[in-house]
């Protein structure tokens, strides 16, 4: 069974998923070709580097690897011409519990990310680019490997790609199988054939000392295969899509409770929490009731059933007033989500009914968070697996009553003062989960 | 810095504007103004990993107007606008502008926070663990930790006593994964050998496969651990640190005149560490040179004054008193003097006394020349040739001596703190000389043969001075008593001298010095105490 339904929604507007799990369809660059693939590269060989950047920053383009920083933005801080070499990365190190959107993308359609990939290349002046694949991803990576073959003997990149005088290489690399290696500085480290340890920033932002300390492009895959399409529908259609601040369409990977987990693909901001989860995934199980979302990949904090969030808003009269957001009603995009606490981060969403224990589910969330914790910083690398383990004792029935304050303790005690966002990502769940399911803490606390 | 201009900027520091390099990093500026920021993996000599997060402060910018100009305040000083999350001091440069709190409420927090997190699984065995007194975690623990406990599981098990290297052993338990050591051992060692095993709290420090930490510099990594994780296999167990007493003098191992702290209890050298100095040896120093101490306290030491034909116990005035009869009135030719370059600036001026008292020209030092390492080790293997150099004492006539020995040229020999035997002549030459006057503080091949032996002091057990192959006139200080009878070399020399040409006046090693510094031109103007604990440039 595809994780994609055959039939989309009607709420569904598929661009990167379009030949996804389609019959007939298959990964090499015949299929790809025929279904019009490279057109927009050579529509891009046409233009000024300067006009493709643009283009990106008009359609609204952000990041889908989590961060959601605008892509044109990202890409303006190359100097085309200051003389260094420049290095684009593909973040294909998806590993966000929660997210499986790229592997759908490196697996069946690799040309759509080698072209958007090339086009951004063409217009950062960037010769050399790496696609880092997880270790998880072994397939994959033939896969992506094959399809570079394949587009570097038609001529669409490698040397005087398209005949545009302008050369291309393009390296598969590897992962060796850990999470911290999906933070960027980390994943250059990797690159570099280094301990994935992340780098402190400043001094060390990609666009300045990325990869052997050269001006470093950063790009998750689904980015880059969004570039394609802004040149084939055009700027200003593609960021009408979206909401004024997110261009164009975004993929959202749905697991847990519901009738049909899967990957999707909606316009920015077109659907709230209510119709992806009864009405495109349709429903919850049989007999149950919602309890809570977690967003944007398990380390965005925690939605609970119910609740009702205060937001700034426009009143019938256009001045800014609080109004009342039931959670339902609660919009998947960017900004909405932000404003009431949580993040789109990955678009990983997932569901849990009430046959849920938060304790579990938090445990679970914290095991995986300690072992994938790299360790190079202190706050991190001891709370993380301390953490871990109070809610495995908490689970065990040996709960104490302090055990909600220290874990909150532990948890505020990471945040914001590590290296890298993986210290947000690990705390982030034990603060939003004792905040949202406090009874359930104290009752495990007191067993 | 001279000569090229520094661009300074404006930073406060905990309300106060203070100027200081741009480019300076953070926490050097915090503590050039009195503040002291609690830190673990920075190391003035290393490169900002930011990973202990133990400085974290709070950092403000100029406020900036539309037109990126900064916004004043009343006082004409940028306003602030402070960041809600805190920063590594270590790794932060100062800029125009920047303000800095170092001990704010956020502040005292993150360093609570930090230390219960290193505490957690770090072995409480400060009982029995060498690095106690001088721990940085559990200095840090009695100013920023709670007092208790809140674990309740049980702490992370990792391997202990590891041996990974000739002279370390690693526990890994007590490690808080600050990489020094690591950054040690690419940057100033460039012996990369250390790395990371394993991931999150479960990080083991470690070597690399078929690597081992033996490099000429690896008790540096001891000294720069700020906990128990590495430790010398020499010091261990052997004295708790804060019965030590520390004594500053440097090292007479080579020509490069390391500076040294001696660390000593009840007469006993117990270990030799590295002490900074910039225009030396920076904070290391090589393990061949600080673990030449042992033989301080060995069983080759002389004790006592001894003169041929004479019973022990000899007194010093007798010993003295035959060794100037004999020497007296003996012709210039026939006699020799053998100094060494480890000896002090102030005990070759006393040679060179002596030799004039007795008329001799046969003076040399051995020379020892060596292959050096290009870092701390030096081609010269002579603490202080500059010094013999400066003296006149570095003839280059000790082949030539050592031949008129052998020849039976020269028969009244003087061997100061040398080995005869390392000098070319042979046993059979000492044996048949009509005099030989040995002064050292360690039996050799030569003593069998003296007619007369005076004990002196080793390195830790005197005061004076030396110059190194740099041209650095650096302060050796005594740490330990000598042993039994023996001397201070200057004294020795100063009274065979005056029994030999009459009162000298010298009644102590600053007036030694006094009389060097008015008959050398380079030292004009100089006393012993103006030297200093980090040397003079001559």
């Amino acid at each position: 069974m595809s994780a994609l339904h055959p039939t989309p929604h009607p709420k569904e507007r598929r661009i990167i998923f379009e030949n996804i799990s389609k019959p007939g369809y298959a990964a090499d660059i015949d299929t790809y070709i025929a279904n019009g693939g490279y057109e927009s590269l050579k529509k891009a060989v046409t233009m000024k580097p300067s006009e493709i950047i643009d283009a990106v920053k008009a359609a609204n383009l952000r990041g889908r690897g989590g961060a959601g920083f605008p892509c044109g933005t990202k890409w303006s801080f190359i100097k085309y011409d200051d003389g260094k070499p420049h290095y684009i990365v593909v973040n294909g190190d998806e590993s966000e519990p929660g997210t499986f959107k790229d592997r759908y993308i490196l697996h069946q359609d690799p040309h759509q990310l080698i072209e958007g990939l090339a086009i951004s290349a063409f217009a950062t002046n960037t010769r050399l680019a790496y696609i880092y694949i997880r270790c998880e991803f072994p397939h994959a990576a033939k896969i992506v490997w094959k399809a570079i073959q394949e587009a570097k003997a038609r001529g669409f990149i490698g040397k005087n790609l398209l005949g545009s005088g302008f050369d291309l290489d393009i390296y598969v690399h590897q992962g060796a199988g850990a999470y911290i290696c999906g933070e960027e500085t980390a994943l250059l480290e990797s690159l570099e054939g280094k301990r994935a340890y992340p780098r402190i920033k400043p001094p060390y932002f990609p666009a300045v000392l990325g990869l052997y300390m050269k001006p470093t492009i950063v790009n998750n895959v689904e980015t880059l295969c969004h570039v394609k399409h802004i040149l084939r529908i055009g700027a200003a259609e593609y960021a009408r899509m979206g909401t004024p601040g997110d261009g164009g369409t975004r993929t959202m990977c749905v697991s847990g409770d519901v009738m049909r987990p899967g990957i999707y693909e909606f316009p920015c901001g077109a659907v709230t929490i209510r119709e992806l989860i009864f009405d495109v995934c349709g429903g919850l199980k049989p007999g149950r009731t919602l309890k809570a979302v977690i967003p944007g990949g398990s380390s965005a904090k925690i939605m609970r059933a119910g609740e009702v969030y205060k937001i700034k808003g426009k009143g019938p009269d256009g001045t800014m007033v609080d109004k009342d957001l039931p959670m339902l009603d609660v919009v998947m995009d960017a900004s909405t989500l932000q404003s009431v606490g949580t993040m789109m981060g990955s678009a990983g969403v997932m569901v849990l009914d009430d046959s849920r224990d938060m304790v579990w589910a938090l445990n679970n969330l914290n095991q995986f968070y300690a072992h994938e914790s790299c360790g190079q910083c202190t706050p991190c690398r001891e709370g993380s697996l301390w953490m871990s383990k109070m809610t495995t004792r908490m689970l065990d029935g040996g709960g104490r009553d302090k055990d909600p304050k220290t874990l909150q303790d532990i948890a505020n005690n990471i945040a914001g003062r590590t290296i890298c966002a993986f210290g947000e990502a690990c705390s982030w769940p034990t603060q939003s989960f004792l905040a949202k399911f406090p009874e359930e803490f104290e009752k495990a606390a007191r067993s | 810095m001279s000569g090229t201009a520094v661009t300074m900027v404006n930073v406060q520091v905990d309300g106060e504007w203070k100027q200081f390099p741009k480019g300076m990093r953070l926490i050097e500026a915090c503590m050039q103004s009195g503040k002291f920021i609690p830190h673990y993996c920075y190391h003035p000599k290393l490169s900002s990993p930011g990973n202990c997060r133990m400085c974290l402060v709070e950092l403000g910018m100029p406020k900036m107007t539309p037109d990126r100009k900064s916004v004043l305040g009343e006082d004409g000083r940028p306003e602030l606008s402070w960041s809600p999350r805190p920063v590594i001091s270590c790794a932060t440069e100062v800029s125009e502008g920047m303000g800095v709190r170092t001990s704010s409420p956020l502040v005292e927090e993150c360093r609570n926070g930090v230390m219960e997190f290193l505490l957690i699984n770090h072995p409480l065995d400060c009982p029995i663990c060498d690095k106690a007194g001088e721990c940085r975690l559990q200095e840090f623990s009695v100013e920023f930790g709670k007092g208790e406990s809140r674990l309740l599981e049980e702490k992370v098990k990792k391997p202990k006593r590891v041996d990974i290297g000739e002279r370390i052993v690693l526990d890994d338990e007590r490690c808080i994964m600050c990489s020094r050591c690591i950054r040690f051992m690419q940057e100033i060692a460039k012996d990369d050998v250390l790395g990371f095993l394993n991931r999150g709290s479960h990080t083991t420090l470690a070597v690399y496969p078929g690597k081992r930490l033996d490099s000429n510099y690896s008790l540096n990594t001891v000294d720069i651990c700020p906990v128990g994780a590495l430790t010398s296999k020499d010091f261990r167990f052997k004295m708790r640190v804060w019965f030590l007493k520390e004594t500053k003098s440097i090292d007479v191992t080579c020509g490069t005149g390391s500076n040294i702290v001696i660390s000593s209890r009840e007469n006993i050298v117990r270990r030799i560490t590295p002490r900074e100095n910039d225009a030396v040896n920076s904070c290391w120093m090589p393990d061949s040179h600080r673990l030449n101490f042992h033989y301080l306290h060995s069983d080759d030491r002389l004790k006592e004054p001894a003169v041929r034909g004479l019973e022990s116990p000899v007194a010093w005035k007798t010993a003295l008193a035959t060794a100037a009869e004999k020497l007296r009135g003996s012709r210039p030719e026939e006699t020799a003097v053998i100094a060494s370059a480890r000896m002090t600036l102030e005990e070759l001026f006393l040679v060179r006394r002596l030799a004039a008292a007795l008329g001799v020209r046969n003076v040399d030092i051995l020379p020892r020349p060596q292959k050096g390492d290009g870092f701390l080790v030096s081609d010269d293997g002579n603490p202080n040739t500059s010094g013999a150099k400066l003296l006149g004492l570095a003839t280059g006539r000790l082949p030539e001596i050592a031949q008129a020995i052998e020849a039976g040229r020269v028969t009244k020999l003087v061997v100061l703190g040398e080995d005869a035997a390392d000098c070319g002549i042979s046993e059979t030459a000492l044996k048949s000389l009509d005099l030989l006057v040995a002064m050292g503080f360690l039996a050799n091949k030569t003593t069998p043969h003296a007619t007369v032996v005076l004990p002196s002091s080793a390195w830790a057990e005197k005061r004076g001075s030396m110059i190194n192959v740099k041209g650095r006139l650096q302060r050796l200080n005594q740490a330990i008593q000598p042993p039994g009878q023996a001397r201070d070399d200057w004294e020795i020399l100063r009274d065979l001298i005056a029994l030999l040409a009459g009162t000298n006046g010298l009644h102590s090693i600053e007036e030694v010095f006094r009389q060097v510094a008015a008959e050398t031109p380079a030292l004009q103007g100089l006393t012993l105490s103006r030297i200093g604990d980090l040397g003079i440039q001559l």
